[in-house]
């Protein structure tokens, strides 16, 4: 028994419990997609208690959406769709077995990533300022001198700005754990660890990006672009 | 089965397709369609997160059925958090009035 070799040869990056390459890939993505379900139904909570107190306060949430830099937004919407694409070629660059480019464009993508981050703190040091922050220094008096057509409570107006800062934050730290992500790989792409025959871990990393895009993508339009028409 | 490598041309007419479709969310935020506002954002953002699903993160080439399958129950389940939540909210008031 001591003879015979329980290992028999494989592929290098194969793991002895699957059968071939492709469907280590294919266990690996079935992984990944299992655990994006799960973050729906997380990011999902904050978008339905948005949605509720939406319902419910609907003025003081128009007037809030407004005071939100609009461009800011859109600019930061751009940044993460051009990640997105750097991330997409990057991938295509791993299953070609190109190094340069990939470590190149998983660089490019580490920048957007943290392009989106400076833009959000800036945004974020604007609500500082304007005393949008909920909390004891929370005004919003602002808002009631601008718009004087709508009725504000500045009580829910505070649930807005809640929520502003709970679902931006939380999406702002996963761009973070995102960039982390991207420099470990990056790291082990310059080693020239991924190769056609095995680079789960770059379209693994890249599931979890675009899915932080998506989750962007759903909260412009809630937070910054549904209130804004012009008002009567 | 080797992976489906789609072409350089297609990732950038996706992400050109996808910027366009801000452009146009951000510009018709500040007309007044009424309730259509909401709707209109909505329907551009699904359409957007579609096309990421779809091409960037390779679901229309994968040949993995189950993959498919976590991604619908994933969405249905969301579903189903907001429209029964919803409709238990939005219609409490008509239940008070029943009631009094």
């Amino acid at each position: 028994m001591a003879d015979t070799p329980l290992m028999t040869e494989h592929e290098e990056g194969l793991q002895h419990q699957f059968v071939d390459m492709e469907q280590q890939r294919n266990a690996a993505s079935l992984g990944m997609w299992l655990f994006l379900a799960t973050e729906i139904m997380f990011f999902g909570g904050m978008f339905l208690a948005y949605l509720v107190y939406r319902y419910w306060y609907y003025p003081e949430f128009a007037a809030g959406s407004r005071s939100i830099d609009i461009v800011l937004g859109t600019v930061n919407t751009a940044v993460l769709i051009c990640s997105s694409l750097t991330v997409a070629l990057g991938v295509k660059a791993a299953q070609l077995g190109k190094r340069k480019t990939l470590v190149t464009l998983l660089l490019i993508t580490i920048l957007l990533g943290l392009a989106f981050l400076a833009i959000k703190g800036i945004e974020w040091y604007d609500k500082f300022e304007e005393h949008h922050v909920p909390g004891r220094s929370f005004s919003a008096q602002d808002l009631i001198e601008k718009y004087p057509q709508i009725h504000i409570d500045p009580a829910p107006t505070q649930i807005y700005f809640s929520l502003y800062f709970a679902m931006t934050g939380l999406h702002a730290l996963h761009m973070i754990i995102g960039v982390g992500i991207f420099a470990f790989l990056t790291y082990h792409a310059w080693k020239g660890r991924y190769t056609p025959e095995y680079h789960t871990p770059i379209e693994i990393g890249g599931l979890y990006w675009h899915f932080v895009d998506i989750v962007w993508i759903y909260l412009f339009p809630l937070l910054y672009l549904i209130d804004r028409k012009p008002l009567k | 089965m080797p992976e489906h490598i789609i072409s350089s041309k297609l990732y950038i007419g996706i992400w050109a397709t996808l910027m366009c479709l801000t452009v146009i969310t951000a510009s018709v935020a500040f007309i007044d369609l009424g309730p259509l506002n909401t709707v209109v954002a909505l329907v551009i953002a699904t359409l957007k997160a579609l096309l990421v699903v779809l091409f960037f993160m390779h679901v229309k080439y994968t040949s993995e059925k189950l993959t498919k399958m976590v991604i619908v129950a994933a969405i249905f389940w969301l579903l189903i958090l907001l429209f029964l939540s919803l409709a238990d909210y939005s219609t409490r008031g008509v239940i008070h009035a029943g009631m009094s």
